[in-house]
């Protein structure tokens, strides 16, 4: 039985109530449900699919979300303390039998297997040993027998097999002596007791070590108010986080952490979403603006309404976001799982071939060696490392990367970032702020600036477009009264036509002009000062006749020039795209040092230019704001959407930048850089580990050096080499932004 | 005696190679929608599930092995991965159009599974 919240959205009255709770006990393995009106949440219990149910409830005219709190981390950090806990007691008990014996055996005190007082004290030793490999052992060998059943094989079977056969071995010499020759009479009890207390000691520091690998997204759980303080029937009072109900009004104060996200109602504040975005600075919020749950509220007092609750917060997206790429394994990690795949079955015909490879080759302690030597092989072969040199580094490069505000989607995305040698950047917020404003306005002939602005702003109401909203803008500032417009039609990538006060107005760039035989003559001198100072001019004419040029300028963000100087730090070309003309472009790309750039673009050319840098040879990112974008950021080898503040769902791209800084390309490309190489020393010491460990446990070395490996030996190797790949993986926790390091 | 030995050492690489790589275990023919697979001593069970094609699955784990090596599970193929809550169920839903073997492992391919997607 699985008990569930829901937020449910659409109830108006208590009538609803019944309605929602119909749906629910309609859908199949429901068992109990109750519908919470006041909290606009339903407590659903039994055997069920959420999306029957969910279904079900939209199928009735509401709406409805599955509620996810995130484990406990708390709950979950004492049960892995405890596992550490339980695994050092079992590496304790086994190396209190295990070591003494050795000691013993290595001074000479332990009796021999040639008469029966020996061999009773053998015996004895024999069946202690038996309860170290039951108590400190015994999850091998379960582990080993299950995955057998199922035709697998993993690493406890390694461990099960090789140890298991030590104390095979040992018992029988210690039983029937006379099967080995003498000299071959050595029982290998204590080498059984300290090769799993080794390993457990091992997997214990492994643990301690992993444990490190994700504090990128427990600090994002931890971002979670438990509580929020909810307006109910004009009182105040605090509820558990999974009780805001949608719409419901929410009470912040200062120094409190904003429980969940919604639009500022009443008051205003300063927040700070650094957490959330890396920026820095707080930023002003007041009525109507959104607000991001765990974000932080410095100073005022306000109220606003729950818009996102749940699974559905920015927060809960983010989580979920980082936890899918940290699971996901770029192409560098593939080789090494298909060797995954087939290594513990090879290791063990290796195993076997050492085996009669010494049976047939050595000579009177030739069974001695055979099963020695076998046991080695089979002890110092780690898959594990092997297994975890990708995943591990991927974690922590994914969740350091989140702390910068960089959402990386994938591993494959991390991967090609590292080697990117070319960045497209388009213009308009994503160089510039995306917030143009009137800088100047020419009138000609016989008409007024006042006029010119009035006719602009007129044709341009309409329009969605960033430069038409910075005309209307100047316009309503100046308090103009605008005409209504007909008959409108946008040009894309020239400007647009419209009827106004039944005059025929053109506004957009000289190409509009030429199309239209309008004489732009009188204001080319004009245009091109401004162009050079980095602005947009538009022409304005009405009924063919040229009346006036409205210049619009983008203001350029602050730390734009600085990132694309980390970028060329970083080796990379830096590209620009706009739809400019290309004296306004030439301005800007002097300006901040750009390498190249396209001007008067077409939106629907962007993708053609990333096409043509990539048939130059080159590597490309393209960084836009991911919708106007879309097609050249899924052309480019690795989008990157600049979102605005938290916005975390740009699906077109493959990082998300959720700060709006160009910072965070170089952020982006330097960690995965970084994580690429971590990478690349885990698989190559695993590979090398394990490539040079087998064969020298094999013995390769006794005939010309006369060495072989002691299994003890190849115990503490094995267990140490899996905590040495975590803790390089681990190394990236102290990866700085590119800003700081400068 | 040595050549028992060795017989029994080229019989017991046949049979590694075998059962390691030539046979595959039967599958568990599930029809429930929901279905349970215990995260325990190395091993997911049921580990081989055969389900029907184009029907909504959801797969239950428990997880009750408290080692790290258990906390994931990664659908490569689906491109779906889960964290596995300690002793808490964590639910996948899944509806795969396609017949064929999909496999799930942890990330170490230490735990190994499939799915074996059939044509009701």
């Amino acid at each position: 039985m699985t008990v569930r919240h829901f937020s449910i959205g659409g109830m108006s009255c208590a009538g609803c109530v019944a309605s929602v709770e119909k749906a629910l006990k309609n859908v199949e393995g429901v068992t109990s449900s109750s519908v919470n009106f006041a909290e606009h949440t339903a407590e659903v219990e039994g055997d069920y699919l959420p999306e029957s149910l969910i279904k079900s409830v939209i199928d009735a005219g509401y709406e409805a979300a599955l509620l996810q709190s995130e484990e406990d981390t708390a709950e979950k950090e004492a049960a892995e303390f405890e596992h550490y806990r339980n695994l050092l007691k079992k590496s304790f008990v086994a190396a209190l039998v295990g070591v003494p014996l050795f000691v013993l055996g290595m001074s000479g005190l332990l009796p021999d297997l040639n008469n029966t007082q020996g061999q009773v004290i053998w015996f004895l030793i024999g069946i202690a040993t038996a309860f170290v490999l039951w108590f400190s052992g015994g999850h091998f060998y379960t582990g080993a027998w299950k995955a057998f059943k199922n035709h697998n094989a993993n690493m406890d079977t390694l461990v099960a097999l090789g140890t298991g056969t030590a104390w095979i071995f040992s018992m029988v010499i210690t039983l029937y002596p006379d099967l080995v020759p003498a000299l071959a009479r050595h029982a290998y009890f204590e080498a059984a007791a300290i090769i799993i207390a080794l390993i457990n000691f091992g997997s214990a520091l492994e643990m301690r070590a992993r444990g490190k690998t994700s504090e990128a997204i427990k600090r994002l759980i931890g971002l979670q108010p438990k509580t929020a303080r909810v307006v109910r029937d004009g009182k105040e009072v605090d509820v558990a986080i999974n009780e805001v109900g949608l719409d419901e009004t929410v009470r912040v104060r200062p120094g409190e952490k904003i429980p969940v996200d919604g639009v500022i109602i009443d008051g205003h504040s300063s927040i700070d979403e650094s957490m959330l975005t890396g920026e820095p600075l707080p930023l002003e919020k007041n009525r109507g603006d959104d607000v991001v749950g765990g974000t932080i509220n410095k100073s005022g007092t306000f109220l606003f309404q729950a818009k996102r609750i749940g699974s559905e917060t920015a927060l809960a997206q983010i989580i979920a976001l980082v936890r899918k790429a940290q699971n996901s394994k770029p192409s560098i990690g593939k080789l090494a799982d298909k060797i995954s795949a087939v290594f513990v079955p090879t290791v063990l015909i290796v195993a076997v071939i050492t085996f009669l490879l010494w049976f047939n080759l050595a000579d009177e302690m030739r069974v001695s060696y055979a099963l020695v030597t076998m046991m080695t092989v089979l002890i110092i072969a780690c898959p594990c490392a092997l297994g975890l040199a990708t995943p591990i580094s991927i974690m922590v490069g994914v969740g350091k990367a989140a702390e910068f505000g960089v959402l990386i989607r994938n591993g494959e995305a991390l991967q090609t970032a590292g080697k990117l040698d070319a960045v497209v950047l388009d213009k308009t917020g994503t160089i510039t702020k995306g917030q143009p404003s009137v800088t100047q306005i020419n009138a000609y002939s016989d008409w007024q600036q006042s006029d010119v602005l009035l006719y602009a702003a007129s044709i341009e109401k309409g329009s969605e477009h960033p430069l038409a909203e910075a005309i209307v803008n100047a316009a309503n500032d100046k308090q103009i009264s605008l005409h209504d417009a007909s008959d409108f039609k946008a040009i894309a990538g020239h400007g647009v036509f419209a009827n106004v006060n039944q005059h025929a107005v053109h506004l957009g760039n000289a190409a509009l002009m030429q199309k239209n035989n309008i004489d732009i003559n009188v204001s080319i001198n004009d245009a091109q000062q401004l162009a050079e100072q980095a602005q947009t001019p538009m022409f304005l004419a009405i009924d063919g006749q040229l009346a006036g040029i409205v210049s619009v300028a983008d203001p350029i963000k602050d730390d734009s020039a600085k990132a694309i100087q980390t970028l060329h730090k970083l080796g990379i070309k830096v590209v620009m795209l706009t739809g400019d003309n290309s004296h306004t472009a030439k301005a800007v790309a002097s300006q901040l040092n750009i390498d190249e750039y396209f001007a008067e673009v077409l939106p629907e050319d962007k993708e053609q230019k990333v096409a043509l840098l990539q048939s130059q040879g080159y590597v490309v990112g393209m960084v836009g704001d991911g919708i106007n974008d879309a097609p050249a950021l899924a052309r480019a080898d690795v989008g990157f959407a600049i979102g605005t503040g938290t916005d975390v769902a740009i699906e077109s791209a493959d990082v998300t930048l959720m700060r709006g800084s160009l910072n965070g390309v170089a952020d982006a490309i330097a960690i995965s850089k970084a994580t690429v190489k971590n990478i690349k020393q885990n698989l190559f010491g695993a590979f090398v580990y394990n490539s040079l460990g087998i064969p020298v446990a094999a013995g390769i070395l006794f005939p010309v050096f006369g060495i072989l490996l002691n299994p003890m030996i190849a115990g503490a190797a094995m267990a140490m080499s899996s905590v040495t790949v975590v803790s390089n993986a681990n190394r990236l926790r102290w990866f700085r932004s590119t800003v700081v390091r400068q | 005696m040595d050549l028992l030995i060795n017989s029994v050492g080229l019989i017991l690489i046949a049979m590694i190679i075998w059962w390691f790589w030539m046979s595959s275990p039967k599958a568990k023919v599930v029809d429930a929608q929901l279905i349970d697979i215990l995260v325990e001593d190395g091993v997911y069970s049921p580990a081989n599930i055969e389900v029907p094609a184009n029907q909504q699955i959801t797969l239950r784990f428990i997880r009750k092995d408290a080692s790290p090596c258990a906390e994931k599970v990664i659908f490569e193929t689906l491109d779906k991965s889960l964290e596995l809550a300690l002793g808490q169920p964590t639910e996948l839903s899944l509806n795969i159009a396609d017949e064929g073997e999909y496999g799930f492992t942890c990330e170490m391919h230490m735990y190994r599974g499939r799915l074996i997607v059939k044509a009701k």
